[in-house]
């Protein structure tokens, strides 16, 4: 087993104390052993000593350092030492320790800080519109070669996003489907106005409620996915070697995202809110004895079929910008994890607001559209 | 008895389902040498190491680091097996969120030190050791170049000055000034600072100049170990494949002809 490092204090005939240090002195046995760290301490306080360090077997650079620290940048006027031990310590003794100009608080860091910050803001609008024009100008080539057409990639992009996002968007639906059944099912009881309920719910789900639960669940789900694959393309040089092999990134990596969540999206959101509205029927008939027949049949004379045609309409703007959001986000990560984390969580961040805010424009743009 | 060993392996087996990496490895390496780590690529070379460092255990078989058997270990044990070793992987695997200095000082902080000043002399000294200057200690690891990265790295490697350094290629993807830059400095440090070293190279250079063992992996199994001298002659195929083709017989007739002037 390895020796431990032991401090004795021994009393002297002349009345003076000799600290003898023996044993393994590395700082991994110092930092396991607090006892032994406060003893060392204390005898920086004394005067007079004299230090016993021949049956040290091992000093190592951190623990010389820390006897020079106690013996406060001097060797001891009485010191015993192996020769090659006190060349350890000394080396402390000759280290220069260098000034550095840490950065400091001022406000001109401010300002520039700030002026980076923007400038930074119109450098990346103007790389999301970069990407948007080159989609065009891939979109305008694709048909004109349409044997160009990545179709492997879209077809993949569609399991990964749409197909496999079937579960976790009918599970979401029909619990606020539910939640939603029965909240509005108190109110509408206290008026005798149960069976409103049909209205409540395909409007506000076929409308508003599908479309915008499957667009933030995708863009947490895929969109972040899909930053974080083009980041991790960076990261290993997959991105360089496409542009050596001289393939275009936009045709490759992002038409084939924004195609397949375009397409993708509306089918989502019609799941989401075929699944919200069995949950709301299920409620509904549990708290309102409204049947599931009454509900089917009833629905279509009270959501006009236009509310479809927008929910779905919705849903592939909100499959393009995600798609879209996704890959700015991921052409923007530096090769380092830090830059990986912030740009995934910034995509996820910025597609879920985009989402919103297209969402509100379609809500004014459409105001009286589609009301029974 | 044991204690005398760096590393100790007794009939080690390594099997990934039906594929077997390691057959019967057996080996004792004692403490101060510099055993080089030689074998095919895919042959188990990187797993093996892995091994030393307890990040993965063999199928069978049983190792010793510095005495202590790695199947023994328990979490406190762990912990102190860590500290003996001081781990150098092939891309430096430097903190990307801290600086240099930061990555330099994290085994201190993570031991418990506290006092900043104390830190802060022990950073740049081994910034010094490394041959970095002190003005680098602000940089980030993406501004650093590959030879940077692997110094920096050695840096954090040896700030709790370990018993035993294990490093896996620490020359590949460095030019030939900075790889015999950095053999240079490994040979000083090991001077100085005494550590047993065990490294995965395919660089005949750094085996040639830095090596006092070496160990050869083919077939599963450890074909040749000793000197370099030893190992050369050894009639194993593989040994005879990789130490008498054309570019090694270059490397060692070039280090006979400097040596008879």
């Amino acid at each position: 087993m390895k020796t431990q490092a032991v401090l004795e204090t021994i009393a002297q005939n002349d009345g003076k104390d000799c600290i003898r240090l023996s044993g393994e002195w590395t700082l991994k046995n110092l930092i396991g052993n607090p006892a032994l760290l406060k003893s060392l301490k204390l005898t920086a306080n004394k005067n007079g000593l004299t230090w016993d360090l021949l049956e040290v077997d091992v000093l190592d650079n951190a623990t010389a350092l820390l006897l020079w620290q106690t013996w406060d940048g001097k060797l001891p006027a009485e010191l015993e030492i192996k020769p090659e031990h006190q060349h350890i310590i000394l080396k402390w003794q000759s280290q220069v320790i260098p000034v550095i100009d840490k950065p400091v608080f001022s406000l001109g860091r401010v300002a520039l800080h700030f002026s980076q910050t923007i400038i930074e803001t119109f450098g990346q609008l103007s790389n999301f519109v970069i990407i948007l024009g080159q989609l065009l100008l891939d979109t305008g080539s694709l048909i004109r070669h349409p044997g160009d057409i990545p179709w492997a990639e879209i077809s993949i992009t569609i399991y990964e996003a749409g197909v496999r996002a079937l579960g976790i968007t009918a599970l979401v639906g029909f619990l606020i489907g539910i939640v939603l059944s029965y909240l509005s099912a108190l109110q509408l009881r206290l008026f005798g106005a149960e069976i409103y309920i049909i209205d409540i719910l395909g409007l506000s789900i076929i409308r508003e409620l599908g479309p915008l639960l499957a667009a933030i669940l995708v863009a947490g789900r895929s969109g972040s996915a899909m930053t974080a694959q083009i980041g991790i393309m960076r990261v290993t040089e997959e991105l360089d070697a496409l542009s050596a092999m001289g393939i275009s990134h936009s045709l490759r990596l992002v038409l084939p995202k924004v195609v397949a969540l375009t397409l993708a999206m509306p089918l989502l959101s019609v799941w989401t809110s075929t699944t919200a509205l069995i949950g709301g029927m299920f409620s509904a008939q549990n708290t309102l004895d409204i049947s599931y027949q009454q509900f089917l049949l009833k629905l279509p004379d009270t959501v006009p079929l236009l509310n479809l045609l927008i929910g779905l309409g919705k849903s592939a703007v909100f499959g393009l910008m995600i798609a879209l959001i996704a890959c700015h986000f991921g052409f923007r990560i530096k090769p380092n994890t830090e830059s990986l984390g912030n740009e995934t969580t910034n995509s996820v961040v910025a597609a879920i607001t985009i989402v919103i805010m297209v969402d509100a424009v379609f809500a004014i743009l459409f105001m009286n559209v589609g009301m029974p | 008895m044991s204690e005398a060993f760096a590393i100790k392996m007794d009939h080690v087996w390594t099997q990934f389902g039906d594929k077997v990496v390691h057959k019967d490895i057996n080996l004792a390496l004692p403490q101060g040498e510099i055993l080089g780590l030689v074998g095919a690529s895919g042959c188990g070379k990187t797993v093996l190491l892995r091994e030393i460092i307890g990040l993965q255990a063999p199928s069978q078989g049983e190792i010793q680091v510095m005495g202590e058997s790695l199947k023994t270990v328990t979490s406190n044990h762990d912990e102190r097996l860590r500290n003996h070793c001081g781990v150098l992987f092939q891309k430096g695997a430097l903190f990307s969120v801290l600086d240099v200095f930061e990555n330099i000082a994290f085994p201190l902080r993570e031991l418990g030190v506290e006092d900043e000043e104390f830190i802060k002399r022990l950073v740049y000294m081994k910034l010094e050791n490394v041959g970095l200057s002190v003005n680098d200690a602000w940089l980030k690891p993406s501004d650093l170049s590959g030879g940077m990265t692997k110094r920096v790295a050695l840096a954090r490697t040896l700030i709790l000055e370990p018993n035993l350094l294990l490093l896996d290629e620490p020359t590949s993807g460095l030019d030939p000034i900075s790889s015999q830059d950095f053999v240079d400095l490994l040979s000083e440090l090991h001077r100085e600072l005494k550590f047993t070293v065990v490294l995965v190279t395919h660089d005949l250079d750094v085996l040639r100049d830095l090596c006092t063992k070496v160990a050869v992996l083919a077939d599963q199994q450890l074909v040749a170990f000793g000197t370099l001298a030893e190992v050369m002659v050894n009639e194993h195929p593989f040994v005879k494949r990789f130490f008498h083709n054309q570019r090694a017989r270059r490397v060692f007739e070039y280090q006979a002809d400097q040596a008879h002037g």
